[in-house]
């Protein structure tokens, strides 16, 4: 009894340590953020109801999307390769193939309207001062402009996969793929870097590489982080409420805000969680057998215990 | 020569030539121990059980890691990690046990506190402990570089620069332990050479003395009683082991220290599978980035102690506090001046100093990692100063502790 009355005390004390320097440190070291669901509640809902066909026209026409976007889906190819377009605009726009699926709702509508405003980087771009973001806002083309950005949005959901069919690889790709690289999976912000059979092709890319990522710097002030450990580094809920809106966290940094839907994000962790943390099934099944293991071997352990000390009392 | 006769067995064969029945008898069924004692005295097994997971588990990372700046954070995390099969398992064993193995050798020191056991013939046992812990630490620093992650980075920086001496400002010394300006190259491969060859070679050493120098104060026992283990050994060999005051160690003594690694191992594992996040560092999966100063720098749990003393003072000030609250340890047996060596529960003042002291290094850990403002601030400072004059009060209550 007295036994445990000291195993109680030593527990209390370990117990206290670990609190103040784990739990109680931490909270009090960063700052905590609760998720808003990616609910963009800054951003106003699409009130009309959207015709895809007319959205088409308006993509490819009034809208000029295909002036500097590819959407691959419909076989519209990009008017300049990824590392010219950097050159040109900072980073490369995406593809709007999946763009429907990836990204919010109420965000592409936003978007559509004012880019600065949707992305969050209105104190790097501000018309009045002629630092324009490079995406122009859509003034409208003639009519209702709420009814032809609500057919555009329409339209790009329409052409997108289902969201079942958005692997973890694309939802990252999309949303943070052109700025960021995850080289543990062998991704540049041009694309997969694969694999190559002679020297000199691979060199080729990688220059392609180094010169976007100078155009990217220029553009976002500092190279953004390579994202391989980041689950490690960051944990789950740091980087979900990280990309519902950097500026939470960092004001006035000039990472955008995504606009990414709740099932992109989740796409997104899952996807880091396979670069940084490739073996956590792996992990929960040893676990599994070594706890066995180990609880049938400290039974015996005390069996022996018992023995052995029955002539010694 | 010695006469050889043709051996009966291996056995045989083996024991004329290297005595193991002596050796057997010597170091496990005729090594005496004490059998009013508790599970806190198992604690030296756990050390050694633990040890041996560092080190097996070290070996296997070993064989992949990579000490150059330009690939050692890879081969951590992208080839031990990833690619290397059961590679993770290795390294969160390893790092697992580096952090616990601290939370036993604290207990296991101020379980020796607690019941005198580093008094009457007995100091030897704690000076060899001492400086034990002192390889420990040189070994978990040197360990914590190698993934060359920021905190590694860091932490080596604002370590290797204490050597400057504030205003004595021996920024050679520091540029000749870095072996450059910043840490670099020179500064990785160093580290890597001190942790898997030169510490671990103390280690083991030291380990050989510790143990060495139990041999005749013998362990002492839940009463600090003094056993005439001679008469108390002869009694049990006669057969009366229920009345002997003394066990074997092998395997009265071993079975229960199995009993306690047994336990131990289960929360060992649990750890090890479902909560390593506490001996892994998240700001040391960051690549080191020498132009990118983490915003909080903090060492290991284990260390915060002493970090929270050298932190609340002015650099020269605290750079004496620190250097105090390093060595003050190893002069315990002649700071106590009470011949009493009995539990602390039957000692005077000494109860609550080591209760206090207890309590004040526990406070200490926890404003270690916190930020330096505000209450934060005072509570470090004043617990520091608390540590301080209990070791300079320590001589002086036991100086006039009245013998039991």
């Amino acid at each position: 009894m007295k036994e445990l009355f000291i195993l109680g005390v030593v527990t209390v004390f370990t117990l206290v340590t670990y609190y103040l320097v784990e739990p109680f440190a931490h909270h009090t070291l960063h700052k905590h953020v609760e998720s808003e669901a990616f609910a963009y509640n800054d951003l106003s809902a699409i009130t009309k109801v959207g015709d895809a066909a007319r959205g088409e026209e308006l993509v490819m026409g009034a809208g000029a999307c295909t002036g500097c976007h590819s959407i691959n889906a419909v076989g519209i190819s990009a008017p300049m390769d990824a590392v010219s377009s950097a050159a040109a605009y900072g980073v490369n726009p995406p593809d709007l193939s999946n763009a429907g699926v990836v990204y919010d709702e109420k965000f592409l509508n936003a978007l559509i309207k004012n880019p600065a405003h949707a992305l969050a980087v209105e104190h790097k771009f501000d018309a009045n001062i002629g630092e324009m973001h490079p995406m122009i806002p859509f003034y409208g083309a003639g009519g209702d402009i709420d009814q032809e950005v609500a057919d555009m949005v329409t339209y790009l959901q329409s052409i997108s996969v289902s969201s079942e069919d958005l692997t973890p690889a694309m939802a990252f790709e999309n949303a943070c793929g052109r700025c960021h690289g995850l080289k543990y999976n062998q991704w540049t912000q041009i694309g997969n870097k694969g694999s190559f059979k002679h020297k000199r092709d691979e060199l080729s890319f990688d220059i392609q590489v180094l010169d976007y990522k100078d155009s990217l710097k220029a553009y976002m002030g500092k190279l953004p982080p390579d994202l391989s450990m980041y689950i490690r580094s960051r944990g789950e809920h740091y980087i979900s409420t990280f990309v519902e809106n950097p500026q939470n966290y960092f004001e006035g940094t000039s990472m955008p805000r995504v606009g990414v839907s709740a099932d992109t994000a989740e796409k997104v962790i899952e996807y880091l969680k396979d670069a940084g943390d490739t073996k956590r099934d792996e992990r929960e099944e040893t676990g599994k057998y070594v706890m066995i293991y180990i609880i049938i071997f400290a039974i015996f352990s005390v069996l022996w215990k018992k023995q052995v000390w029955r002539d010694l009392h | 020569m010695a006469n050889f006769t043709k051996a009966t067995s291996i056995y045989d064969w083996l024991n004329q030539r290297l005595a193991i029945e002596k050796v057997e008898k010597v170091l496990g069924s005729e090594y005496w121990i004490p059998k009013n004692i508790n599970f806190l005295w198992a604690m030296g097994m756990i050390l050694v059980v633990t040890f041996v997971l560092l080190l097996v588990s070290g070996i296997f990372l070993l064989m992949y890691y990579q000490p150059n700046v330009d690939t050692a954070f890879d081969s951590v995390n992208f080839t031990i990690m990833r690619e290397v099969g059961y590679g993770w398992l290795w390294r969160h064993v390893h790092g697992v046990a580096a952090s616990v193995v601290f939370l036993i050798i604290y207990i296991h020191m101020f379980t020796g506190i607690y019941y005198g056991s580093y008094k009457k013939g007995r100091e030897m046992i704690w000076i060899s402990g001492m400086l034990l812990f002192v390889a420990f630490s040189a070994e978990a620093f040197s360990g914590y570089m190698l993934p060359w992650g920021q905190m590694s980075y860091w932490a080596g920086m604002v370590i290797t620069n204490l050597f400057a001496g504030g205003s004595l400002h021996a920024d050679g010394l520091v540029e000749w332990i870095r072996g450059d300006y910043v840490p670099a190259q020179a500064f990785l491969t160093r580290f890597f050479m001190l942790h898997v060859l030169l510490v671990p070679l103390a280690i083991i050493g030291l380990i050989g003395l510790h143990f060495g120098a139990l041999r005749i104060p013998h362990v002492n026992n839940l009463d600090g009683e003094e056993i005439d283990f001679e008469a108390e050994s002869k009694k049990y060999l006669a057969g009366d082991k229920a009345g002997s005051k003394v066990i074997r160690f092998s395997n009265d003594f071993m079975s229960k220290d199995m009993m306690v690694v047994g336990f131990y191992l289960v929360f060992f594992f649990y750890l090890v599978f479902y909560h390593y996040g506490f001996a892994m560092d998240p700001v040391n999966f960051d690549p080191a980035d020498g132009l990118k100063t983490p915003a909080h720098i903090y060492p290991e749990w284990y260390f915060l102690w002493s970090y929270e003393i050298l932190r609340p003072f002015s650099t020269d000030i605290g750079l004496m506090a620190f250097a105090f609250s390093q060595v003050i340890f190893v002069a315990l047996p002649f700071l106590d001046r009470s011949p009493n060596a009995v539990p602390a529960s039957r000692r005077g003042l000494f109860k609550y100093w080591f209760w206090a002291m207890l309590i004040d290094m526990i406070a200490l850990t926890a404003m270690g990692k916190l930020p330096p403002e505000g209450a934060f601030s005072t509570i470090g400072f004043v617990a520091a100063v608390v540590f301080i004059g209990l070791w300079i009060a320590l001589p002086i209550i036991t100086y006039f502790e009245k013998k039991v």
